[in-house]
C-alpha cells in the first residue's frame, strides 16, 4: 500500500511545498470556526488534556489526604466533593472524549485516506457542545459543588443539597457531543474509505474507533434519558427513583449501568486500537490474528450491552438476574483475552524497536493484563459479594482505565506527535516518563488490590489504622505517577519548540496517515491514495519462505 | 434509633490480619468456601499472567532489533493456536462461574431456623434491634464512643432483615464475607452462621454522604450459652452503680445518637447546640417565644415538631416510646449541666 500511494503522488511534497494544516490559515478565528478534522482534533486534545490535568490534581489531593487514617487537611464533605469531581471530570470530560474525539478526529480520516470526516460542520458542533458541557460541569464548582459520586445514585442524589441538576445537565450535554462524533465516524468509515481499502484492509485503530462509535450512538441516549428523569424528579417532584414518592432507587442503577457499562468500552476500545498500531509498527510485524482482533472489538461492543447487572450483584436485584449477568460477563472476557494473546504473539519473530511508543505499548500489556484478570474475580458472584465497593474495584477500574486507556493514549500521543506537529520528541525523556508512569502506577494501584481483599471500602476519607501502611505506599506511588505525567507534558511541549523536524514517515509505517507530509497539508493528500494491501505489510517481513 | 457515628480509628476492633498478604479471618460459614475460590482465582490468573508476560519478555529479548537488515516473520495467524487460547480460558471461566454461582445461591437462601435481627440504616448509623428488646444494642468503644453492636451466637444461623430510613447504605462484615445493600422502602437480607468467637468491624459500603466513613458498627460473636445475657446487657440502658444522673444522661445522649445533630456547646449542627440552652429564651417559628425549661426539653424529645425554634426546620424524629422516664430525667439533667 505504501508503494501504491507513492505512485499516485500522495507523499511527494518536496517539489511543490504546500503549507501544512497548521500554517495554511492564521489567526484565532481560523481555529475557532475551522471545519478541518485535524484542527478540531487538536482543540479537543488541548481541552481534554486540560481536564486530565485538573482531575489528576484532584486525585493527588485525595491520595494525599488518605496518607493517614484520620482527617488531615480536608473535611469529610470536601473529600466527598473532590472525589466526585475527580470521577465526573475524568469520565465525562477526559477519558470518553480523549481517544475518540481528540486522537480519533485527527487520525481517522488520515488513516482512511479521506480529506475529512463525513460531516465536518457537525464535527465542529460536537466540539462546541463539548465546551458547553465542560462549562456546565465547571459551573457546578461555583454553584456549591457536587457530592454524589460520578454515578449520581438515587435517592442520595435526590436528597443532597449540592448542584446535582447542574452537573447532570453537564453530563447530559456531553452525551450529545459524544453521539455526534459517533455518527460522524460511522458514516465516515462506511463512505469515505480510500479506493481499495476493503473492511479487511482497514487499520485496527479504525475497527476500534468504529466499534466505539456504535456504542456511543446506541448507549448514550439511555444515559441522557436517565439523567433527564433525575432532573425531572428533582424539579417537578415526580416519583421515579425516590421511594418516598413511590419510585424505585434500584431502577436508577439499572438505567445508569445500561449506559455506563458500555461506556467503559467507549473508554477502552480505542485504546485497544492504538496498541494494535504501536505493536505492529514498532516490531515490524504483521498483526497476529487481524480478523480475531477486529471481530472481537465488535463482539465486545455487542456483549457490553448485556452485562450491566454485574455492577449490582449486592444491590438487591434478583439472584437469578445476578447469575445471568455473571455468565454474560464471563462471555465478554474471552474476546478481551484473545486481543491480549494476539498482541503478544505479534511480537514473535519481529524486529523490535524500543521507541517511547513501544515502551508504552509494553507497559500497557502488563497493566491491562492485570486489569483484565482482576475483572474475572469481580465477575465471579460469590467473590464479588466480598470485593464489591472495596478498593479491589477501585484498583481493577484504574488498571483498565489508566493502565489501559491512559497508557495507550500516551503511547499514541508519542507515536502520532511527529505527524501532528512535524517535530520529534526527545526519546530519552520519553522513555524515562514511561518508566516513571509504570512504577508510579503499579505502586499506586497494585497495593489497592490488597486493601480490597482486606475489606477496605471505597469512598472513605478516614479508615481503620490497620489499612494505613498500604495507603501510604499507594499515596507515594501516586506522587511518582504524577511526576511521570508532568514529564510527558514537558517532553511533548518542548518538542514543539525545539524538537528535530520530523520526516513524513519517521516510523516507516505503512498505514495511510504516514504517506503524507508531517504535519499533513490542509486536505490531507495531494491525490486520493489507492490501497492495494494490508496496513501491516512492512518491507522487513520475510516472504522468502525461510521463516 | 441507637448508636452514634464514630471516627474509624476509635472503633477499637482488633486488626483482622497481621499482614496484607493474609486473608481475613474465616469467621462465618461462607468464608472458607469463598477464600478457596479466591485463592484458586489468584493461582489461575497468576499463572496466566506469568505465561503472558513471560512470553512478552522473552520475545522482547529474543526479537530485539539487531540490524537494519533484520527480516521479520511473515506469520499472520494460526487457527489452531487461536482456537486453543479461546477455548482454554473459556473452560476456566466456566469453572469460576459455576463455583461462584453455587456459593452465591447458598449465600442467598437463609435456613428456616435462622434468628432474625433487625438492622436499620440511617445517615450515619446503624440501629440493631433484637426481637422483644425495647432498646437497640450498643457497645462502648475507645474514648467512650458508642458503636452499634451486633451480637450473634456462635454456630447458629442468623438472618439480618435490613432497611434504610433515607438513602441506600450497604451492610458489610468483611470477616464474614457478606455484604448487601440496604435500601429505603423495602427489606433486604443477608444470613450467616458465625464460626469464630471475637469482635469484628462492620462497614457501610454504599456511599451515603458526609460521614459515610464513620458509619461503622461492631459485630461480636459469643458462645451460644452467653448469647441471651449478652443481648440483655447490650440492650439495657440504666443508671449504673456510682454513676451520677448527669453521667448517665451523657450515655443516653450518645446512645440515641443525639450527637449526630446536637453539639455539646452552643454551636448549631443540624439542630441547636445543647450548651447553655437551658434557661435561654428562644423565639419560635410561629413568632411566640418561651424560656427553655424541663417541660420544653421533654416535649421537644417526645413531640419534637410541636414548637420549633425559629431558624430550624421540623425534621427531628420523635423518641416517644424509646426513651423511658429514667432516661428522660437523666438527659434533662445532662443538658442542664452543659454551659
Amino acid at each position: 500500500m505504501a508503494d501504491d500511494s507513492k505512485n499516485t503522488d500522495g507523499k511527494n511534497t518536496d517539489d511543490k511545498p504546500e503549507p501544512s494544516y497548521l500554517t495554511a490559515k492564521r489567526g484565532l478565528m481560523s481555529w475557532l470556526v475551522t471545519v478541518d478534522h485535524k484542527r478540531i482534533g487538536l482543540m479537543y486534545l488541548a481541552a481534554t488534556a486540560f481536564f486530565f490535568l485538573v482531575a489528576g490534581l484532584l486525585a493527588i489531593t485525595l491520595r494525599t489526604e488518605l496518607y493517614t487514617g484520620q482527617q488531615d487537611f480536608m473535611s469529610a464533605a470536601t473529600y466527598n466533593k473532590v472525589f466526585t469531581l475527580h470521577g465526573a471530570i475524568m469520565t465525562f470530560l477526559f477519558i470518553i472524549p480523549s481517544v475518540p474525539a481528540a486522537m480519533g478526529n485527527f487520525i481517522l480520516p488520515l488513516m482512511l485516506g479521506a480529506k475529512d470526516v463525513a460531516f465536518p460542520k457537525l464535527n465542529l458542533l460536537s466540539f462546541y457542545i463539548y465546551c458547553i458541557a465542560a462549562l456546565t460541569l465547571v459551573l457546578t464548582l461555583v454553584l456549591g459543588s457536587l457530592d454524589t459520586g460520578w454515578t449520581f445514585y438515587t435517592p442520595y442524589s435526590k436528597s443532597t443539597g449540592t448542584a446535582v441538576i447542574m452537573a447532570t445537565m453537564g453530563a447530559f450535554i456531553a452525551g450529545f457531543s459524544s453521539i455526534l462524533t459517533g455518527v460522524n465516524f460511522v458514516v465516515t468509515v462506511h463512505k469515505m474509505r480510500a479506493p481499495g481499502m476493503t473492511w479487511n484492509r482497514m487499520p485496527l485503530m479504525i475497527w476500534a474507533l468504529y466499534a466505539t462509535a456504535l456504542i456511543q450512538i446506541m448507549a448514550t441516549p439511555v444515559l441522557a434519558i436517565t439523567l433527564f428523569l433525575l432532573v425531572i424528579e428533582r424539579t417537578l417532584s415526580i416519583g421515579i427513583f425516590d421511594p418516598a414518592m413511590g419510585g424505585d432507587p434500584v431502577l436508577y442503577q439499572h438505567f445508569f449501568w445500561f449506559y455506563s457499562h458500555p461506556a467503559v468500552y467507549i473508554m477502552i476500545l480505542p485504546g485497544f486500537g492504538i496498541i494494535s498500531e504501536l505493536i505492529t509498527v514498532h516490531s515490524r510485524k504483521h498483526i497476529f490474528g487481524y480478523r480475531a482482533i477486529a471481530l472481537s472489538s465488535v463482539a465486545i461492543a455487542v456483549i457490553s450491552f448485556i452485562v450491566w447487572g454485574h455492577h449490582m450483584f449486592v444491590s438487591g436485584q434478583s439472584e437469578l438476574a445476578g447469575i445471568v449477568f455473571s455468565f454474560l460477563t464471563f462471555a465478554v472476557a474471552v474476546p478481551t483475552a484473545i486481543k491480549v494473546f494476539s498482541w503478544v504473539a505479534t511480537l514473535y519473530g519481529g524486529s523490535i524497536r524500543y521507541t517511547t511508543p513501544m515502551w508504552y505499548a509494553l507497559v500497557f500489556l502488563w497493566t491491562f493484563t492485570i486489569g483484565g484478570l482482576t475483572g474475572v474475580y469481580l465477575g465471579t458472584l460469590s467473590v464479588d459479594v466480598h470485593l464489591h465497593d472495596t478498593y479491589f474495584v477501585v484498583a481493577h477500574f484504574h488498571y483498565v482505565m489508566v493502565g489501559g486507556t491512559v497508557v495507550a493514549f500516551l503511547g499514541g500521543l508519542f507515536h502520532w506527535w511527529p505527524k501532528m506537529f512535524g517535530r520529534m520528541y526527545n526519546e530519552t525523556l520519553g522513555k524515562i516518563s514511561a518508566l516513571l508512569v509504570f512504577v508510579g502506577f503499579n505502586l499506586t494501584f497494585f497495593t489497592q488490590f490488597f486493601l480490597g481483599h482486606q475489606g477496605m471500602p471505597r469512598r472513605y476519607y478516614a479508615y481503620l489504622p490497620e489499612y494505613e501502611t498500604l495507603h501510604q505506599v499507594s499515596t507515594i506511588g501516586s506522587w511518582i505517577l504524577a511526576v511521570g505525567l508532568f514529564l510527558v507534558l514537558y517532553t511533548l511541549i518542548i518538542a514543539l519548540k525545539s524538537g528535530e523536524r520530523a520526516p513524513a514517515n519517521p516510523w516507516q509505517a505503512v498505514s495511510l496517515e504516514w504517506q503524507t507530509a508531517s504535519p499533513p497539508i490542509e486536505h490531507n493528500f495531494h491525490a486520493t491514495p489507492h490501497v492495494t494491501g494490508s496496513p501491516y505489510d512492512f518491507p522487513e517481513i520475510d516472504k522468502s519462505g525461510k521463516h | 434509633m441507637i448508636a452514634a457515628y464514630i471516627p474509624p480509628e476509635k472503633l477499637g476492633t482488633p486488626p483482622m490480619s497481621e499482614s496484607p498478604w493474609e486473608l481475613l479471618p474465616t469467621a462465618s460459614n461462607h468464608a472458607a468456601s469463598l477464600d478457596w475460590l479466591y485463592v484458586f482465582l489468584t493461582a489461575v490468573t497468576g499463572i496466566s499472567f506469568v505465561l503472558v508476560i513471560g512470553a512478552m519478555f522473552y520475545f522482547m529479548w529474543k526479537y530485539k532489533k539487531r540490524s537494519d537488515n533484520d527480516k521479520t516473520s511473515p506469520l499472520t495467524h494460526n487457527g489452531r493456536l487461536e482456537f486453543a487460547w479461546s477455548a482454554i480460558p473459556a473452560v476456566f471461566l466456566m469453572a469460576f462461574f459455576i463455583k461462584g454461582e453455587v456459593d452465591f445461591v447458598r449465600l442467598s437462601a437463609p435456613p428456616a431456623d435462622a434468628i432474625d435481627i433487625r438492622v436499620t440504616g440511617q445517615k450515619w448509623y446503624w440501629t440493631i434491634e433484637y426481637p422483644g428488646r425495647p432498646v437497640a444494642a450498643t457497645v462502648e468503644v475507645e474514648d467512650g464512643e458508642i458503636a452499634p453492636l451486633l451480637i450473634v451466637p456462635k454456630g447458629q444461623p442468623v438472618r439480618l432483615l435490613m432497611t434504610s430510613k433515607d438513602v441506600i447504605h450497604s451492610f458489610y462484615i468483611p470477616a464474614f464475607r457478606v455484604k448487601k445493600d440496604v435500601i429505603p422502602g423495602r427489606y433486604s437480607s443477608v444470613w450467616f452462621e458465625a464460626i469464630e468467637e471475637g469482635t469484628f468491624p462492620v462497614f457501610c459500603t454504599e456511599y451515603c454522604g458526609d460521614e459515610h466513613s464513620s458509619m461503622l458498627a461492631v459485630v461480636k460473636v459469643v458462645p451460644p450459652e452467653d448469647y441471651e445475657q449478652a443481648v440483655l446487657e447490650a440492650t439495657t440502658l440504666e443508671q449504673g452503680e456510682g454513676e451520677t444522673l448527669e453521667q448517665f444522661g451523657e450515655k443516653v445522649y450518645k446512645s440515641f445518637a443525639c450527637n449526630s445533630c446536637h453539639n455539646l456547646d452552643s454551636s448549631v449542627k443540624v439542630g441547636p447546640g445543647f450548651g447553655g440552652v437551658y434557661g435561654k429564651t428562644e423565639s419560635l417559628t410561629d413568632g411566640s417565644s418561651l424560656t427553655v425549661d424541663e417541660n420544653y426539653i421533654r416535649e421537644s424529645i417526645y413531640q419534637p415538631n410541636a414548637k420549633v425554634v425559629a431558624g430550624f426546620t421540623p425534621q427531628m424524629p420523635s423518641f416517644a416510646g424509646q426513651i423511658n422516664e429514667d432516661q428522660m430525667n437523666a438527659i434533662i439533667a445532662y443538658i442542664k449541666s452543659l454551659k
